[in-house]
């Protein structure tokens, strides 16, 4: 019984990490109208930063700096903020395509700084030792679990909330604005670019943050937890939810994660041992022949404030 | 420094150009940038290789031509793959992209060819898994041309048939009706369609003429390098590069950027080390939106 709410509390905190990346989308796409192709860039960005700020010294690569976990968070979304920011400024006054393959460019080279650079990143081997919170409660495994899953929890609630009273103020009004009339925006006086990159650095930061949580729960990365199935599973979640609301990203991460975890355990149980691999990309085909039939069927999602779940409204 | 990087980079930057040309029509005629056009080139050499396959099958082994290394099977079975790669990317745009084109948000159009691209390229590694694949394993001698370079024969009729190609797709789209048709529709798609152009005809040919290339160039992958799911995944960074640099809707641009870009990842080879080479397409897509977005020969975006 202890093991199953123990594996509970895990599957939740997973999801609700995704939950976290989800969020950041939602602020840039479901929110702003970019699109984001290389969420698993910006994630990475997050956790390496974090994970060479406060692990303990190591002779082999740069960093070991021992910072509090805290302080290494912090860090983790200014940086990807800066990442995120640069990657608007240089391509956010062209049309909108120049952006997603940009960001799929940014994938790209961190996934290269993150093989290659060994000194900096541990190569293949990536960053081990990375210190969890609360780790001193580790011999207890199961209250070790609800309280990280606290923790995440607690980071996931903040920033819905923060993200709540952004979309609200009036600086989430001007970006509905440039979203539902541009040229009526800009008559008004509102620099769209500057706003778009603001909107692109802070779902950033959200990522990042995020990445940074990931690494200190997980305890371990390395570049091949950053592939580009990532950005595809965070993507799917945002359609499933619901671009446009942030409780529908976190439902969908939610739904998303069980159906992604119940595939696996079901292709582990069922599938013969040489045919795993083949089943596992047989997961990612489904997932993008899901994605394509919500684009073309129902593309408000399904938890959003149009969804099934939701109040039904006229526009 | 050894000039052999040239020779690298002329045959690494014409697979690029090749690439690119499909992305830059798509750009300029469709209005969306294609994810899945890697995914093209992947699905092109898994179905040639299966055509030579099936030839195999059915007359036995044949000798290959002269110095390369396949024979009549390979150039037969090439033509079928473009066919069959065509077909694809008709059938794709039909399923998808037709339709949600129609409700007119070109960005949506672009996030449902990210997932198609994923779910094409992991249905070819369920069909024929990660590992790589070979259309021979036979090695090739490299012959010296002088200056420190070699060349295999397989190289040479791989420049020659891209330099036949380029020059075809350029006389098409300067001399025939559907080319010009072509280019009516990529500068003003009212005006096209007022003066009686038959729009669905000239989404078609975008789309045979982008597939069919994008075949050529991943059967050439295939030919010199291997054959992998990840082989159009790892090319379409340096295509949408190449198309950018080359300015969007230029079919002589989307060449000499992929040439550009071949020859940089060649020196670059050379000079930083080939654990790199993927950054250097990157490097210049950021130069290029920073210092000149309209690329070499393109128009200003409105």
């Amino acid at each position: 019984m202890i093991d199953l709410l123990g594996y509970g509390a895990f599957f939740t905190s997973s999801a609700l990490i995704f939950g976290l990346i989800a969020l950041g989308l939602n602020l840039q796409w479901g929110q702003t109208g970019l699109f984001n192709v290389g969420i698993a860039g910006f994630v990475a960005i997050g956790a390496y930063t974090s994970a060479i700020l406060t692990t303990p010294e190591t002779a082999d690569r740069i960093g070991g700096f021992d910072w509090p976990i805290l302080a290494g968070w912090l860090a983790a979304a200014l940086v990807t903020a800066a990442a995120a920011a640069f990657t608007g400024f240089a391509t956010l006054r062209l049309k909108s395509d120049y952006l997603a393959i940009t960001t799929f460019g940014v994938a790209v080279v961190v996934q290269l700084v993150a093989l290659n650079a060994q000194s900096l990143t541990g190569g293949p081997f990536g960053v081990a030792f990375i210190p969890r919170p609360f780790a001193n409660l580790q011999d207890q495994p199961a209250l070790f679990n609800f309280i990280n899953l606290g923790v995440i929890a607690a980071v996931t609630v903040a920033v819905y909330l923060a993200l709540e009273h952004l979309s609200r103020s009036p600086w989430g009004r001007v970006l509905k604005a440039l979203r539902e009339d541009e040229r009526a925006a800009i008559s008004l006086g509102k620099s769209a670019r500057s706003y778009r990159i603001q909107a692109f650095a802070a779902g950033g930061a959200v990522m990042g943050l995020a990445g940074a949580v990931q690494a200190h729960f997980i305890g371990f990365i390395a570049p091949n937890g950053y592939l580009p199935t990532l950005t595809f599973q965070v993507w799917a979640m945002l359609m499933v939810g619901g671009s446009g609301s942030n409780r529908g990203a976190i439902l969908g991460s939610i739904v998303v994660w069980a159906i992604w975890v119940g595939a696996g355990a079901f292709s582990a149980a069922v599938v013969p041992g040489d045919w795993q691999a083949r089943a596992a990309s047989l997961q990612i085909v489904a997932i993008g022949v899901m994605l394509c039939l919500i684009l073309l069927w129902r593309p408000q999602g399904f938890f959003g404030p149009n969804g099934f779940l939701g109040k039904r409204r006229l526009k | 420094m050894n000039l052999q990087f040239i020779v690298d980079g002329l045959i690494s930057g014409s697979l690029i150009g090749l690439g690119a040309i499909g992305i830059t029509l798509t750009y300029s005629i469709l209005r969306f940038s294609n994810f899945a056009h890697g995914d093209f080139m992947a699905w092109g050499a898994y179905g040639t290789l299966s055509v030579v396959a099936a030839i195999g099958a059915l007359v036995g082994t044949t000798a290959p031509i002269g110095a390369l290394s396949f024979g009549w099977p390979l150039i037969a079975a090439t033509i079928i793959g473009m066919i069959l790669t065509a077909c694809l990317a008709l059938l794709l745009d039909w399923l998808l992209f037709a339709r949600l084109r129609d409700k007119g948000q070109s960005i949506i159009v672009v996030m449902a060819s990210f997932g198609a691209s994923m779910a094409l390229r992991s249905l070819l590694e369920f069909i024929f898994t990660s590992s790589p694949t070979y259309f021979s394993r036979g090695i090739q001698m490299a012959i010296p041309v002088g200056f420190g370079i070699r060349i295999t024969p397989d190289q040479m009729v791989m420049l020659a048939t891209t330099v036949i190609l380029v020059t075809g797709m350029h006389l098409f789209m300067s001399r025939s009706q559907t080319g010009r048709e072509m280019r009516a529709y990529s500068q003003n798609p009212a005006l096209a369609r007022v003066v009686g152009i038959d729009t669905a005809r000239v989404v078609r040919a975008t789309w045979i003429i982008g597939a069919a290339l994008a075949c050529a160039a991943g059967v050439m992958v295939g030919i010199l390098v291997q054959i992998r799911p990840l082989m159009g995944l790892d090319l379409l960074l340096p295509m949408f590069a190449a198309a950018i640099l080359g300015g969007i809707g230029s079919v002589p641009g989307a060449v000499l950027g992929g040439l550009i870009i071949g020859l940089s990842e060649a020196a670059a080879v050379q000079l930083i080390g080939a654990e790199w080479r993927a950054a250097i397409a990157f490097a210049i897509l950021m130069a290029v939106l920073l210092v000149r977005p309209m690329g070499l020969f393109g128009r200003a975006e409105r």
